[in-house]
């Protein structure tokens, strides 16, 4: 260790700080992003959970949709599958590993120490949430791909409607995943904080039973809970049979949740650890 | 720098009634003001709870101000924070940094939030972390993490620096180091506001200071001026069978003031040589052994302990009379 500290030489001039050299959003989100993304690599139970669990989880419930009867909803064991693969991706690439995240730095003083720089308050939630993002949209078109060659899904019908639904999916579980980590204390505890919104998701929003086999009133019921809109989207984008009317209400619902989302993190969102 | 107004070199923190109450309704900064010079190195002192923190929160745009007026640079830091954050560095008394990263890493990132941002070895080694950038966070003792927080501080070439603590968990070597370069930052005109525990490292670099106790400044003035204002103190054990009488007039040796605690005495004064010489001259005539002697001029330590006295000797009293004895205090 060198102990000296080299008091003046090296020091720049100010001047020569021009307006090249300013800071400025794009910059700021790209270098918090790879510090993120060195993190997220680092972290090996982080790795696994998002990238094999969306994979392999929704195949180990094949055997149940057998007993299911798709054909008479319109759907086949490969556009279920896939929808439950995206699902997925949005539960464990995006939402669970970014409440860890969120919750890891907050706990840290990380973000407490981002927030005394030039940063902005949501560039550093975006920059934070960028990576698991990216690996999230890489599961869904690498899911898609695979179904389609070894599943035979086939291209989606309707492919702006799939398309919506991934980006609104994604953008959901990381806000989703920002509330969840205000209300959570340690990172032990994003274990347990983030488990009603997965169950809730995984059984109520689609992923691992299609609402289609669920009773008419409880499937419309659960058509509003936080993930529904985007599986939905996701699904009608494969099958192609959303009206423009059931679209819309989609949509409706889905924009709605973000509002709350966000309404919710500008309110609740912690920054600091509650001493 | 051609820019910059004529009001922002008379003084580039300016704070005039300064009031900050948390939620609770607890005022942990009672109206106070200061302005600090281009080039100035300002500390805030007091003990834990005196306000220090909330007071460069707001400053560092961290908080509102609840009441009063701030400016750094000519702007409001909270409301403005897009004008002052480029022109400013921050380092928290306890901030954080991912534990997984190494020094480097950490330092990149930090460049790429900063404008004119300098290149982040070159940083990395005036602050004596040079050789350790492939280290992990986690790995870096307490000493070189305050180093790493000061280097991020100053990375972005800052105009003013808010320094929270910055010695605090450093060793003797690693907290003169840190102080050649405050030293140097000032020499090219770096304008650093810190707080500090330590009143000898506040009587080292501060051009001035202010005293803070129970959210308000007790004193103010560079440190030759609040030091001048303490007496300087003479202490001893009477000898077995003396008493405070058989001394010479405490008045005639210059004493304002004493305090007897069980034998022994303390002497106040503002002619420490006289009143030392005429306590020894008793003494070498009288044949007895002053025991435990201690003479010592005023320092910054004294006036700091007096203030923290008063806090004290206060505690008994409303915060109406609270508010009344400190604003007479400085």
């Amino acid at each position: 260790m060198s102990d000296v500290m080299d008091t003046g030489a090296g020091r720049t001039a100010r001047a020569s700080a021009g307006p090249a050299a300013r800071s400025t959003p794009g910059r700021r989100l790209r270098a918090l992003a790879r510090a993120e993304l060195t993190l997220l690599a680092r972290n090996r139970t982080a790795v696994f959970t998002a990238l094999l669990v969306p994979l392999v989880l929704p195949f180990s419930v094949r055997p149940a949709l057998d007993q299911l009867d798709l054909k008479g909803q319109g759907l086949n064991v490969g556009t279920v599958l896939l929808t439950a693969a995206i699902g997925f991706a949005f539960l464990f690439a995006v939402y669970t590993s970014l409440v860890s995240a969120f919750v890891s730095r907050r706990e840290e003083l990380v973000l407490k120490r981002l927030r005394t720089g030039e940063i902005g308050d949501p560039e550093i939630l975006l920059g934070t949430a960028l990576p698991s993002l990216c690996v999230g949209l890489a599961q869904c078109v690498i899911v898609a791909v695979g179904c389609g060659l070894l599943l035979d899904t086939g291209a989606p019908k309707a492919p702006l409607l799939a398309v919506a639904g991934v980006l609104l999916g994604l953008v959901l579980s990381a806000a989703l995943a920002a509330v969840t980590a205000g209300i959570t204390k340690t990172v032990e505890s994003a274990q347990v904080t983030a488990l009603p919104l997965m169950f809730v998701s995984m059984l109520g929003s689609g992923m691992a039973v299609p609402l289609e086999t669920l009773p008419d009133r409880l499937a419309d019921v659960c058509r509003f809970l936080p993930l529904s809109p985007a599986v939905r989207l996701v699904q009608g984008g494969w099958t192609g049979q959303l009206t423009g009317g059931q679209v819309l209400g989609t949509l409706a619902i889905a924009l709605a949740w973000t509002a709350v989302a966000v309404f919710a993190v500008q309110r609740r969102f912690r920054w600091e650890p509650r001493h | 720098m051609a820019t910059h107004d004529i009001h922002e070199h008379e003084h580039v923190i300016e704070v005039t009634d300064l009031h900050r109450v948390y939620g609770g309704g607890f005022e942990a900064v009672r109206g106070i003001g200061f302005q600090v010079g281009r080039g100035e190195v300002f500390a805030l002192l007091g003990t834990n709870g005196a306000g220090k923190t909330s007071t460069v929160e707001v400053l560092e745009g961290l908080a509102p101000a609840s009441s009063g007026r701030v400016r750094v640079l000519g702007h409001d830091p909270y409301a403005e924070r897009g004008a002052v954050r480029p022109r400013t560095g921050v380092m928290l008394q306890e901030g954080g940094f991912p534990s997984e990263l190494t020094v480097t890493e950490t330092a990149r990132m930090w460049a790429g939030c900063v404008s004119g941002a300098r290149p982040e070895a070159e940083v990395l080694d005036q602050v004596g972390l040079g050789g350790r950038g492939a280290v992990r966070v986690k790995q870096l003792s307490g000493g070189e993490r305050r180093r790493l927080d000061l280097a991020l501080a100053l990375l972005g070439d800052p105009e003013v620096l808010f320094l929270d603590e910055p010695t605090t968990g450093l060793d003797a070597e690693g907290r003169r180091a840190t102080w050649e370069l405050v030293r140097a930052l000032r020499a090219t005109g770096t304008t650093v506001l810190l707080t500090t525990h330590y009143l000898e490292e506040a009587e080292n670099l501060a051009d001035r200071l202010a005293i803070m106790r129970e959210g308000r400044i007790a004193v103010t003035g560079t440190p030759a001026d609040v030091t001048a204002a303490q007496p300087s103190r003479i202490s001893f054990r009477l000898p077995d069978g003396y008493h405070l009488g058989d001394l010479p007039p405490l008045a005639a040796l210059g004493v304002t003031g004493h305090e007897v605690e069980g034998r022994t005495v303390r002497l106040r004064t503002r002619e420490l040589q006289r009143a030392a010489t005429g306590l020894l001259t008793w003494a070498e005539g009288a044949r007895v052994e002053l025991g435990g002697l201690d003479v010592r001029s005023a320092s910054l330590e004294e006036a700091f302990l007096g203030i923290a006295q008063q806090h004290r000797t206060d505690g008994g009293l409303g915060p109406a009379a609270h508010g009344a004895k400190s604003e007479t205090a400085a």
